[in-house]
């Protein structure tokens, strides 16, 4: 029993004054995403059945390896706001804290991972 | 926190099943959740039979005839019987709705009532509203100035009237806020699409002059990024109105005055 009035327990901790920012972001990339995801796949498409080194030539182009990494970024970032919108909804207390960091590791280094392989084709190493 | 089974405590048992009445033509059959605090027990669904030729047309007439004639112990909120203090809010036939502007000829088959869903039941049919009411104050629903008062009233345009049209309606029933998912699983922490309907009313009230500080208690997210354009309060909404559209017009105020 806490001696806690109806009003102290429906302000709690206030306004976190944030998540406009979240909201507007999640909005704006899913946008991006819209138009990035077929450029990025197109030349994955068209060079379908070409072989190995073909599609390493499509990406090793400026601009497809420019819509690749922009995609990585977009879509990875993307995907974390989601993912943590969920978590939010869902899991509560110390369990969520530790999912929500997990999830963004994982998410970054995703990110950096394709990043870095775009690059690797790009610069031919 | 979600939760995908009810507490052993909620779980509900058959009930009673009671007589039916003498002579009557059309039965229609009855069977409503029964939650008593004091006799220790679990809740349970009673079955009853209402004559429909000597009840009312709505839901709300047959509780009262079931109350009156056939069990005293029924409990529930009414008042007006016309929606408009919105006391009788209870799940019927599987909707969120007012008793009394609800007709028993709307449900097919058997007529299944329960308390608002997901809030904590004081007795029967009567779900304990104090966290919502006080989130509802928490909003300062009122009008908020800093001029100094005009003499005789504080004008308001016929354009601007209009603005609070689809807003001020709201009976706080709470039909919406508890059939959202959001509110559900969150409801310490998000205020819930009546509580926020009610915010905007006054977020965009010509009179009002406190817009920035309200719209700055609600940028946060839980109070108000919880909701996920669900559209349950909108379904549900016995008034016709659309709490999820209030709520995106929260959202675009809090972009518009950031971007």
């Amino acid at each position: 029993m806490r001696y806690m009035t109806d009003r102290k327990r429906a302000t709690g901790l206030g306004s976190a004054r944030s998540g406009t920012g979240h909201f507007w972001e999640q909005r704006v990339s899913s946008i991006a995403l819209l138009i990035l995801t077929p450029l990025f796949l197109f030349p994955l498409a068209y060079n379908m059945g070409d072989g190995y080194e073909s599609v390493r030539a499509a990406y090793g182009h400026p601009i497809n390896a420019t819509v690749a990494v922009a995609f990585m970024l977009t879509a990875f970032l993307h995907f974390f706001q989601g993912i943590q919108v969920v978590i939010e909804d869902y899991i509560h207390g110390r369990l969520e804290l530790v999912l929500i960091i997990t999830m963004r590791l994982m998410s970054a280094s995703f990110a950096l991972i394709g990043t870095i392989a775009i690059l690797k084709i790009f610069f031919g190493a | 926190m979600v939760q995908l089974t009810l507490p052993k405590n909620s779980k509900i048992r058959t009930g009673k099943t009671w007589p039916k009445p003498d002579g009557a033509k059309r039965l229609k059959k009855f069977m409503i959740y029964r939650y008593n605090p004091d006799d220790g027990e679990n809740p349970r669904v009673d079955t009853y039979f209402v004559d429909l030729d000597t009840c009312g047309p709505m839901v709300l007439d047959a509780l009262i005839k079931i109350k009156n004639e056939i069990d005293p112990t029924l409990t529930f909120r009414r008042s007006c019987r016309e929606g408009i203090c919105g006391s009788c809010a209870m799940n019927i036939d599987g909707q969120n709705h007012l008793a009394c502007i609800f007709g028993i000829d709307e449900v097919k088959g058997d007529v299944k009532i329960y308390p608002l869903p997901h809030m904590a039941v004081v007795k029967d049919l009567i779900p304990d509203l104090t966290h919502f009411y006080a989130q509802h104050a928490s909003i300062k629903p009122w009008l908020e100035t800093r001029s100094a008062p005009p003499a005789k009233e504080w004008k308001q345009s016929i354009e601007d009237r209009k603005k609070l049209d689809g807003l001020y309606e709201c009976v706080m029933c709470a039909c919406c806020s508890t059939s959202c998912p959001s509110y559900w699983w969150n409801e310490d922490r998000y205020l819930g699409p009546a509580t926020l309907l009610h915010a905007y009313r006054w977020i965009i009230d010509s009179r009002d002059e406190a817009t920035g500080e309200r719209l700055d208690n609600l940028e946060d997210p839980f109070k108000l990024y919880r909701c996920h354009t669900i559209m349950n309060c909108a379904q549900t909404c016995p008034k016709g109105l659309n709490p999820a559209k209030a709520i995106a017009e929260i959202k675009k105020l809090q972009v518009e005055r950031q971007v």
